[in-house]
């Protein structure tokens, strides 16, 4: 039993982008369920305050975590083409936006819990607004150690062209970060305001 | 391909002591070793969530029967359920899945050994965590309490205030740390299919084992997930002081419903689809023909995997949807049952005109098509609005889920032992005391779950801690009782048939069915390499290749 000489060589895809691709997919289930919950509790809270008192639209910060996007991108590209400095630079920017946006978010939180006196047990809004984003913030936050780590490892000089599919799994988590922030974007302070 | 074992001559090897032994089981990546132990774990739950039921059974025997208190009584049929769903039929059907996967496709292991580890060893403790809820349910302040709100824990019984102490959170945290572990699992499934499948298999040469398994994987991601957030939800509720289930802040206590069937429903096909795998392996071999319509087999599955993400809600007729809502969920979940049954008939084409050989594998698929035929049936009963009024949350959905799971997956999982047992030890099951196993836990499954539809036509309630005389349910309940002790027999039976014939079973030799998939062509248990040099692959069945070189598969792909 041999492949004829006709057959094309055997290559099968990578296991890394596979295995990530399924996280998503496992993840993505995760947030809609915790979409659902706050669509559903919209403007059923008994008490106040409402998204409408209280919420204002991060711009600023919003930007910022998109922007990581394509810095992590590029960053990628860089690795492949060799060019390690513009790699480095680039995948440090990328940990300064995700941190910049994360420090958005706890202003947000630190002003409407003592400014507002919203908490996750105030009312429905509380409770579904701090799942949701606490969920969202909680992936950023996974995403930042396992940036670091490789940015660590990157400034020890140990991170090379032979790592560039790794680094590529892991872009593709920030990208489905970035892309549920957009989702939580649009729920929570465009449709839910 | 070369098949055997690399041997050193001249080498001889010492015993090990048993601390070695123990820790390379315990540290062990190999996925056939992980298979084993996910195997088990599920077969020591599968005796103390056994001995549950049958405490369940002993109280109900008959009417005003005081063998255990009411409390207790409802931490049994609340474990019993958990236990049996995540922490037996999951774990077992992972083991062989883990087991028969990298072998079946050519590959020496999973595509992440060490992933395989973290998630067989996360739900293992989250069955651990299940049951230390028995010490430490009340804290420091008193005697151990189980989780008794039913497996599903509808609100707000989960709440705080009805379910004081922490034995909910047990329940919680163990069906969230268990849920990651399937997670784990799935997806290095989904990656080991695709990723590392040896020269020649391509997706269309698959054994449908694979396939099948393939397609839970995919289930397993959109299914357990539901659940992790909705337990997520109930953590934030009970710790943080959320509202998300309490009514009284204007939390909706069918929010839970719908995010647990949202879980719930798909879960049955996560089940059912590998008991589907080993019958779809095991019939063709004991028909010795190849399986009729593989590539309806595999659409099929993927339908039914499709289909049911959209029947959740006909667990719920009763709580007064809309009827838009109810006509949907009903034609959704008959409409499973089209698919299903192509399956049921594509497996009686395999066996028709075929050579049968009624070895104990095939006599438990045989048991599964009659049970699992009649246990769709009356899911389509039930499937129609007007009937489920009546019935839900009677004995009759009780007596029809044990038999699509009993009746079904588990009469599908013990063929897969006897069919399998030899390739994993290197020893046949006794065929002898396989039969004695198979026919008393025929009759004792008949006597149990087709007994058990009667007292609830006749309006028992499922869940009900005792009931009046006179209602004619008590000879009814006393022949399921004995039905019931008559599947324990049966089982101590297959647990001896385990142990002797590990010791004193005969040698299976590589391949003891004159099977055609890859893991018969190594020796029996496999190395831990298992393939000394990785296969290359030309058909659907490449071991016929290999043993009729003059009339090949692969001359007429």
């Amino acid at each position: 039993m041999s492949i004829s000489e006709t057959q094309p060589p055997w290559s099968l895809p990578y296991r890394g982008k596979v295995a990530m691709t399924g996280l998503i997919i496992a993840e993505s289930a995760i947030f809609t369920i915790f979409v659902v919950a706050y669509l559903f509790y919209l403007g059923k809270s008994l008490t106040g305050p409402t998204p409408h008192e209280v919420l204002e639209i991060p711009i600023f910060f919003t930007i910022c975590l998109l922007s990581s996007s394509l810095t992590i991108h590029y960053a990628g590209k860089f690795l492949q083409r060799g060019e390690r400095g513009a790699f480095l630079s680039l995948w440090s920017l990328t940990i300064v936006l995700g941190g910049l946006f994360l420090f958005g978010t706890g202003q947000e939180w630190h002003r409407l819990i003592y400014v507002h006196g919203l908490t996750i047990s105030t009312n429905l809004f509380g409770t579904t607004y701090y799942s949701l984003v606490g969920l969202h913030a909680f992936h950023v936050s996974a995403g930042m150690i396992m940036l670091l780590i490789v940015a660590i490892f990157a400034f020890a000089g140990r991170v090379g062209r032979e790592h560039v599919r790794r680094a590529e799994v892991l872009s593709l988590y920030w990208h489905f970060v970035d892309a549920v922030w957009v989702v939580v974007f649009t729920v929570v302070y465009v449709l839910g305001r | 391909m070369s098949s055997n074992a690399i041997t050193i001559p001249g080498i001889r090897v010492e015993g090990k002591p048993w601390v070695d032994t123990l820790h390379e089981w315990v540290t062990t990546v190999d996925h056939k070793r992980l298979g084993i132990l996910y195997i088990l774990s599920a077969l020591l739950f599968l005796a103390i969530g056994g001995i549950e039921a049958l405490i369940i059974r002993i109280q109900l025997i008959h009417s005003h029967n005081e063998f255990v208190s009411p409390q207790v009584f409802n931490r049994m049929f609340t474990m019993h359920g958990t236990t049996m769903i995540f922490f037996v039929a999951m774990p077992i059907l992972f083991g062989f899945a883990n087991y028969l996967v990298p072998l079946m496709i050519g590959a020496r292991d999973m595509a992440f050994p060490r992933l395989n580890a973290f998630s067989f060893w996360l739900s293992f403790f989250g069955a651990l965590l299940l049951y230390f809820s028995l010490l430490g349910g009340s804290g420091l302040y008193g005697a151990g309490n189980a989780p008794d709100v039913g497996w599903w824990a509808y609100a707000p019984l989960g709440a705080r205030a009805f379910s004081p102490g922490h034995s909910s959170d047990y329940w919680t945290l163990a069906l969230l740390v268990s849920g990651f572990g399937s997670i784990g699992t799935a997806i290095n499934i989904l990656a080991t299919v695709l990723c590392m499948r040896c020269p020649g298999m391509k997706l269309s040469r698959m054994p449908l084992l694979v396939w099948l398994n393939f397609v839970m994987a995919g289930m397993v991601l959109i299914a357990i997930t539901p659940l992790s957030a909705a337990q997520i939800m109930l953590l934030i509720d009970r710790y943080l002081g959320g509202h998300f289930f309490d009514t009284q802040a204007g939390g909706s206590a069918v929010l839970w419903m719908h995010f647990f069937w949202i879980f719930g429903h798909p879960e049955v096909y996560v089940l059912v689809i590998p008991a589907f795998a080993f019958l779809s392996e095991i019939i063709p071999v004991f028909s010795r023909k190849p399986i009729f319509g593989y590539p309806v087999m595999v659409a099929a599955t993927v339908a039914i995997g499709l289909v049911s993400t959209s029947v959740w809600a006909h667990h719920m007729f009763t709580i007064g949807m809309n009827s838009y809502a109810n006509s949907f969920f009903a034609i959704t979940t008959m409409a499973v049952g089209i698919p299903t049954g192509i399956k049921i008939f594509n497996w009686i084409g395999t066996m028709w005109g075929g050579r049968i050989q009624f070895k104990v594998p095939m006599l438990f698929c045989i048991g599964f098509l009659f049970q699992f035929l009649i246990a769709g049936l009356t899911g389509i009963m039930q499937a129609a609005v007007p009937f489920d009024w009546q019935l839900s949350l009677s004995y009759f959905v009780v007596a029809h889920f044990h038999y699509v799971i009993v009746g079904g997956i588990l009469f599908a999982l013990f063929g897969a032992f006897y069919y399998w047992y030899p390739k994993m030890t290197g020893r046949m099951l006794n065929e002898r005391l396989g039969k004695w196993h198979f026919w008393l836990f025929l009759i004792g499954f008949h006597l149990t779950f087709d007994v058990m539809h009667i007292p609830g036509l006749l309006g028992m309630p499922r869940r009900i801690y005792t009931y009046e005389p006179g209602r004619g349910w008590d000879t009814l309940n006393l022949i399921i009782t004995i039905g019931a002790f008559i599947q324990a027999i049966a089982i101590l039976v297959f647990l001896a048939n385990l142990i002797i014939s590990y010791f004193k079973g005969t040698e299976a030799g590589n391949d003891p069915w004159d099977a055609w998939t890859l893991e018969w062509s190594t020796s029996s248990p496999p190395p831990a390499y298992n393939f000394a040099t990785v296969p290359t692959v030309a058909s659907r069945r490449p071991l016929w290749d290999l043993k009729h070189p003059e009339d090949p598969d692969s001359q007429y792909e």
